[in-house]
């Protein structure tokens, strides 16, 4: 256990409990109601969990991607998988399908093939400065194509109701999600973030780049379909049940990193406390506002996500000076 | 354990980059691999480490197809430093190092610490390698194969970047493995340093093989003239000649 996975789990100790206490309506731990304990159980403990699942998936996702692009801008929203995996859904929602496997199904296959695409595209590139360069482009297109696509299935929705309920969907939240949701994302993001956290010895061998790893034995082929599979199981699941988050998978790494000894295998899984520990908070920030209506999460996230984005693109600029 | 090429062939979008090429390396030389730019150096090395698919032929590691051996395998026994030293993330010197030792699933202490400490590497282990020289990132970058305790040390260009004094001291580690049993193979395009340090040379012309033997006969004036299109002759005794060319 290294020293960022231990100061992240014990942070994401303390915050879960007070997590549970906050929220338009306060619960005072020691004189607790039957209303409470049912907001506790019902609300609030299915939403804490549900916010450390999906923060957890997208901050190995995040990290993962960033070692295996070998580009510090990486991220599982700016480069189009969640977006990928926001279509599915929102085709499987614009098919008028009721069922949440049929759409958490769709997401995961929008993920996939997102990842698959981005892979396929850039990620036999062996030129590291124009690598990066493709990568972020690569990505960036497909995260349009997502969009583009989402937008025109949102405009061509059969009626006002779908169409209203896709954007709010869109917008990503965690307001009234209940264990169902629970029970269909955690398995997932848990198999996704175990198949990422096996994959740390290669991530590690490519920061020698592509030839080097293979000659230390790396099977690309094998990485980049482990790749594709757990950033499709974290990314579409975390989708799936709460919309798109954005910017986790960017941020959680940058401020994780420098505690550790910058090795992606060393990042995977405190990124993953860490991205657990962000979205727990936010999401409690968001509750707590006092806003007519509660903030949405992948808004206030993405408020957050897109000065950092931009601050890391000077820190860059002036490394590149 | 004899690295050998039989009949290797290598096409890229159609074009022949290496013909037929065939030859037996032994361990404990130094071998290099001279030739102008374009005459498929680099895609030889590759294809010894297995990097490039051969269009017909194949490399042999004892008798053992490379392509045939399990990649853990081969990594255990191939080590290979491509001409490209890109390190994307910043670790520190012996994190870079212990990379040699993934073929081998181990944390390998033992070995990293000695591979560190023939390249002198022992001050700097917690150093990050953006903070490194050329001449000692070079090092780091030879230490991590080193660590990997390869039976063939296959490397692209590892003195390009080098001045003078940091190429020697590349040279006698090299040295040093080939004397201790390992085959080392060197892509190299300073003639004078092939002459000097390898045991022996292969000049490649246009993806052929056209000479294959001791640096005297394979680095001859009349061969360098033909190959590389240029006027030389040699100067200075054995073991410190170097090559004097006119256009």
């Amino acid at each position: 256990m290294t020293r960022a996975s231990l100061t992240f789990g014990a942070l994401l100790l303390i915050a879960i409990p007070l997590s549970l206490l906050a929220g338009r309506v306060w619960i005072d731990p020691a004189g607790g109601t039957a209303n409470a304990a049912l907001i506790l159980a019902e609300l609030r403990l299915p939403r804490a969990v549900l916010a450390v699942v999906i923060g957890g998936g997208l901050g190995a996702a995040g990290a993962a991607m960033q070692g295996y692009l070998r580009n510090p801008l990486a991220d599982p929203g700016l480069f189009g998988i969640a977006p990928g995996a926001a279509f599915g859904a929102v085709m499987a929602i614009w098919l008028g399908t009721a069922s949440t496997v049929i759409l958490t199904g769709s997401a995961l296959a929008g993920a996939c093939g997102a990842m698959a695409l981005l892979a396929l595209i850039a990620g036999r590139t062996a030129n590291p400065p124009h690598g990066i360069a493709l990568f972020t482009l690569a990505g960036m297109m497909i995260a349009s194509l997502a969009g583009a696509l989402t937008s025109l299935a949102i405009s061509l929705a059969p009626n006002a109701f779908a169409m209203s309920s896709i954007v709010t969907w869109l917008m990503g939240a965690l307001t009234d999600r209940s264990w169902n949701d629970v029970t269909l994302a955690a398995p997932l993001t848990l198999a996704g973030v175990l198949v990422l956290w096996r994959a740390g010895r290669s991530l590690d061998a490519l920061t020698l780049g592509e030839e080097a790893a293979r000659s230390l034995g790396v099977n690309p082929r094998r990485l980049m379909w482990a790749m594709v599979l757990g950033t499709g199981l974290t990314v579409g699941s975390g989708v799936a049940v709460a919309g798109i988050i954005g910017f986790v998978g960017l941020i959680v790494p940058h401020l994780v990193r420098p505690m550790t000894d910058k090795r992606p295998s060393s990042l995977i899984v405190p990124s993953a406390l860490a991205g657990a520990l962000l979205v727990l908070v936010a999401d409690v920030v968001c509750r707590i506002l006092p806003l007519v209506t509660e903030l949405r999460l992948g808004i206030a996230l993405s408020l957050i996500g897109a000065p950092f984005f931009l601050y890391l693109l000077l820190r860059m600029r002036r490394g590149l000076a | 354990m004899m690295l050998a090429c039989e009949n290797l062939s290598v096409e890229r979008e159609g074009k022949r980059v290496l013909d037929d090429i065939s030859c037996s390396l032994m361990p404990g030389d130094i071998t290099a691999i001279c030739g102008p730019n374009g005459a498929g150096k680099s895609t030889l090395l590759s294809a010894m480490a297995n990097l490039v698919e051969p269009s017909s032929g194949c490399v042999r590691l004892s008798e053992r197809d490379v392509a045939a051996m399990h990649p853990l395998t081969r990594a255990r026994n191939i080590g290979y430093l491509p001409q490209l030293a890109q390190v994307a993330w910043d670790v520190s010197v012996a994190n870079l190092v212990a990379l040699g030792r993934l073929p081998h699933r181990d944390a390998g202490e033992a070995e990293i610490r000695q591979a560190m400490g023939v390249c002198d590497l022992d001050a700097f282990a917690d150093r990050p390698i953006s903070t490194l020289s050329g001449g000692e990132k070079a090092r780091a970058l030879l230490a991590r194969v080193l660590a990997g305790t390869p039976q063939w040390i296959l490397a692209d260009e590892p003195l390009a970047a080098l001045d003078i004094a940091h190429q020697l001291t590349m040279l006698k580690v090299l040295r040093d493995e080939a004397d201790a049993g390992c085959g080392v193979v060197l892509v190299l395009h300073d003639l004078s340093l092939a002459m000097n340090h390898a045991d022996r040379v292969l000049v490649l012309s246009e993806g052929r093989c056209v000479a294959d033997d001791d640096p005297e006969i394979a680095l001859a004036s009349d061969i360098i003239d033909r190959v590389w299109g240029v006027q030389s002759r040699w100067i200075g005794e054995p073991g410190e000649k170097a090559v004097v060319v006119h256009g």
